[in-house]
């Protein structure tokens, strides 16, 4: 039995599946995307999605080798009213965000990047969610409908 | 993965061939700031056909990549952008607006040609 979550305005999400993608260093940044690609095809998308869904989880992805040093990505095959979407989760138990508003501004970065990570990916994606507290971690949600 | 590097008379052309660590990316970076020097190199070429993705560290890295070579008088032009990825990076917000690209090998290396015989204008272009 799928998962029900309540998200979006009025209609259930189900998660079919989940495939977690453990992320500690710049290779696993590499992982994560290509599984997000495979699992994106299998989904159904095809062409500028797939690179533009590949991209978006490598921004969430690099943020955690970044800013935490280490989380994972966990990526989920979704069905909303008989569609298909895939949707991202970047988790870790890093240091937390202390202003997301800031964070989803572009060219704002306490880094070395150049601030576009999260504005961009936010860009790129159907739907755009930041969780986080300082000092217990942060969470990115991201999902792509084929309908979107 | 290392990126191989051709010396092609004053060019250097790097032609990535799968997809990049960011460590792979640095290491790219070092070894053309390392042979522009030993070749005296006057242009280099890095080819990205290959690439499926170009995120901000890889556009970042590129464009440092450019900058410094120019700093050392070799001028860098990216080609092969491919149309997907091309699109991605406009949503994503990346332009490497100051960096010279090209569609492909062929139209690289007259770039470069033209750069180097045809002197400020072409520069400009």
């Amino acid at each position: 039995m799928p998962e029900l979550t309540d998200s979006g305005p009025n209609a259930a999400v189900s998660i079919d599946e989940t495939l977690v993608v453990p992320v500690a260093n710049d290779a696993d940044v590499v992982t994560a995307r290509s599984e997000g690609r495979a699992l994106a095809e299998r989904l159904g998308f095809a062409g500028a999605d797939l690179t533009v869904i590949a991209t978006a989880i490598s921004e969430v992805a690099r943020n955690i080798t970044t800013y935490a040093g280490a989380g994972e990505i966990q990526l989920q095959a979704l069905t909303r009213r008989q569609t298909a979407g895939i949707g991202v989760v970047a988790v870790d138990e890093g240091p937390g965000i202390a202003d997301i508003e800031a964070a989803l501004t572009d060219g704002y970065s306490t880094g070395t990047g150049m601030g576009l990570g999260l504005p961009g990916a936010r860009r790129l994606m159907d739907e755009f969610e930041v969780w986080s507290e300082v000092g217990v971690g942060t969470r990115v949600t991201m999902r792509k409908w084929l309908d979107g | 993965m290392q990126v191989p590097i051709l010396k092609q008379g004053h060019y250097l052309i790097a032609s990535i061939q799968s997809a990049l660590s960011d460590t792979d990316v640095l290491r790219l970076r070092e070894e053309l700031g390392e042979q522009v020097g030993r070749y005296r190199s006057r242009g280099v070429i890095v080819d990205v056909t290959a690439l499926d993705v170009m995120d901000s560290f890889v556009a970042r890295s590129l464009r440092s990549i450019a900058l410094m070579s120019r700093l050392r008088g070799a001028e860098t032009v990216v080609v092969g952008i491919q149309p997907d990825v091309a699109f991605a990076m406009v949503q994503l917000g990346l332009t490497l607006e100051d960096v010279a690209c090209a569609l492909d090998l062929e139209e690289g290396l007259a770039y470069l040609d033209a750069w180097l015989h045809g002197g400020d204008d072409a520069r400009a272009d």
